[in-house]
């Protein structure tokens, strides 16, 4: 039976997230094949299963706009527009890379699109995202600020002086709790005696929301709305999306921890099969439309692949370079 | 502040009401107004990681910490955000950030606002550190460090803060990295910071008086370290005492005695020796307390012990 659409996005809007789902996806399944063949150094936290929190909140804002991030960041920076080859290559140690290889996969920035960087101590994106937001505030332009991290980071005291600084001064931030469950392999349930991260919300006298961060149309209705409160100067808001990883913590980690079952009923809620399933219920794209986007993401981060190995690794001595200015 | 509109003022209690723990702040929320002389709530981790994230989009932002112990509170974002960030993202943002605040002991304030920990901040890279022990240092090196591109902590002495001094009417700033040779002098280099200057110079009046010539160096700044002028010193005096009130132990000392050792031991007419704070925290009561920090005596015996 046909469904109704209910979103006020347009098709192109719509076909956007849908593409950028899949870059992130795509581009995870392909680092975890990378690392496999050794070409990625270090380890890697994948964002795969939880797409539709970074591509709905950054459906919402603007270039100018900007975004912290964490450990777990690649889907955060390719939702906001970052450039797949350039943050392929970082991943792989390249020299082409965002940070010329200095960084890797903890720390990709792109600041010409507004993305701040991602930091790899959980919870010290926080005030850095309230500083921007101050920024905008004494600069008196109209930007936001969107603050990702995760449940385990709402337990940092980074979190609880940040969101009240950031609703004293009335700062326009979106502070993105994402929550899937599980910091690296502590339940939420272990460490906390509260099932919704947003309902802290009410300490710090803001509204908190909680959505199905694996439902892209509910983030982005919600992010919608925090953009909107943000950008008229009427301060924050905590949104919490409830996700879940498809793998585990970092590469070396099988998450042994988590019951098969809840593995199972999360990898049924998975956020892109959901999205797609939609677009083709409601009869806003047909299977050949789908599938030429997914061709055409497939070739571009294949495209990216091939740039980051084709790259050079930067010179040992560039290690000195960029201390200082 | 009235030179750059993107200067602004971040820290506890430094506004309208109380004008900073030190007074330092006072009368500018006046002049500039509460939006640029910020006070904010005791979260000392978020004031200067909210001083980084206005750094990095654009603003020169001032933060204090009300003392210098308490920066142990914001270590993350000091030592892993703001001295990373131009670094780890290959050189794409700056992050022109002042952190100030006061060290040292002498008030009686015992062990959590009594430290001197600038050899903690030496050693991070990326960061810039700055001790003045003058007004017109002080003026000078906190002008650069506004203006500079890169992360400035910013050191105080508490004891400095009554100091009287020259400073010119006229623009000016003092430079990192050039130490200033606060006494000439012929028979032996002492290296000494922040309110040890002082010490280390009335020691040298004292020890004119018995016919040794003490040469004072000040580096103003110890990252980035003056090693030019220290260690030309040593190669004309071939002496040298480096007194500083941290702790001796992987101190500020300990560097600029290795660096004297690496590149002037050949000069040396006498081992180098340190005039430190003892290996202790800092304590209470006024005896104990003078006892752990150098004094103009302690400084005068070691003098007298290799010249």
């Amino acid at each position: 039976m046909e469904k109704q659409l209910n979103s006020s996005l347009t098709r192109e809007e719509l076909a956007e997230m849908y593409r950028k789902m899949l870059q992130i996806r795509y581009f995870e399944e392909k680092i975890f094949e990378l690392y496999g063949q050794n070409l990625v150094p270090g380890t890697i936290h994948l964002y795969a299963g939880e797409e539709a929190v970074a591509v709905g909140v950054c459906s919402t804002l603007r270039e100018d706009d900007y975004i912290t991030s964490t450990h777990r960041g690649h889907g955060h920076c390719i939702a906001k527009g970052a450039d797949l080859k350039r943050t392929m290559a970082e991943i792989l140690g390249k020299k082409t890379g965002y940070c010329k290889g200095k960084g890797g996969s903890m720390h990709i920035a792109d600041f010409k699109i507004g993305m701040l960087g991602a930091t790899a101590v959980v919870g010290a994106g926080l005030p850095i995202a309230v500083g921007a937001g101050l920024s905008v505030k004494l600069r008196k332009t109209d930007q936001v600020v969107a603050c990702f991290f995760g449940e385990g980071a709402s337990n940092q005291g980074t979190f609880h002086e940040s969101i009240n600084i950031a609703s004293a001064w009335l700062l326009p931030v979106i502070f993105i709790c994402e929550n899937n469950l599980y910091a690296m392999g502590t339940r939420q349930s272990r460490v906390m005696n509260i099932k919704n991260i947003a309902d802290r919300a009410v300490a710090y006298g803001i509204p908190g929301v909680t959505v199905d961060g694996n439902d892209a149309l509910a983030v982005y209705e919600a992010s919608q709305k925090a953009v909107e409160r943000a950008r008229s100067g009427s301060g924050p808001t905590l949104i919490e999306c409830k996700t879940y990883r498809l793998k585990g913590h970092s590469r070396v980690d099988p998450a042994k921890y988590r019951p098969k079952e809840e593995v199972e009923e999360w990898l049924a809620k998975d956020p892109i099969e959901r999205f797609k399933a939609m677009l083709l219920q409601t009869k806003t794209f047909t299977e050949a439309e789908i599938l030429r986007i997914e061709r055409e993401v497939f070739t571009e981060i294949e495209d990216a692949v091939k740039f980051a190995i084709e790259s050079p690794y930067p010179a040992p001595e560039e290690a000195l370079e960029d201390v200082y200015a | 502040m009235r030179r750059d509109s993107k200067v602004f003022l971040l820290g506890e209690d430094i506004g309208r009401y109380w004008g900073g723990a030190f007074k330092v702040t006072e009368g500018l929320a006046e002049e500039f107004g509460d939006e640029r002389v910020r006070d904010t709530p005791i979260s000392e981790s978020a004031i200067v990681g909210t001083g980084v994230g206005a750094a990095i989009t654009g603003m020169r932002p001032v933060v204090e910490i009300m003392f210098g112990d308490l920066t142990a509170l914001a270590m993350d974002q000091i030592a892993n955000q703001a001295a990373k960030i131009r670094y780890m993202f290959g050189g794409q943002a700056s992050c022109p950030l002042v952190i100030r605040t006061p060290f040292g002991a002498g008030v009686s304030i015992a062990s959590h606002h009594s430290q001197s920990l600038e050899a903690w901040f030496m050693h991070v890279p990326g960061l810039y550190v700055a001790v003045p022990s003058t007004p017109y240092d002080a003026k000078g090196l906190l002008k650069a460090a506004i203006r500079g591109d890169d992360p400035v902590f910013f050191c105080e002495h508490k004891l400095l803060y009554p100091i009287e001094g020259e400073v010119p009417e006229e623009e000016y700033t003092v430079p990192f990295g050039v130490a200033d040779v606060k006494r000439k002098g012929s028979d032996i280099t002492v290296v000494a910071t922040l309110y040890m200057v002082h010490k280390a110079l009335n020691a040298a009046e004292m020890l004119e008086k018995e016919g040794i010539s003490v040469e004072v160096i000040d580096p103003r700044t110890l990252t980035p370290l003056d090693r030019k002028i220290i260690v030309s010193s040593v190669k004309k005096t071939g002496r040298i005492i480096v007194v500083s009130e941290d702790c001796k132990t992987a101190g500020m000392s300990a560097e600029i005695a290795a660096v004297v050792a690496e590149e002037a031991v050949d000069y040396l007419d006498a081992p180098i020796k340190r005039v430190a704070g003892q290996d202790t925290p800092i304590p209470f009561s006024p005896p104990l307390e003078q006892y752990v920090i150098p004094s103009e005596k302690k400084i005068i015996e070691a003098v007298r012990e290799v010249v």
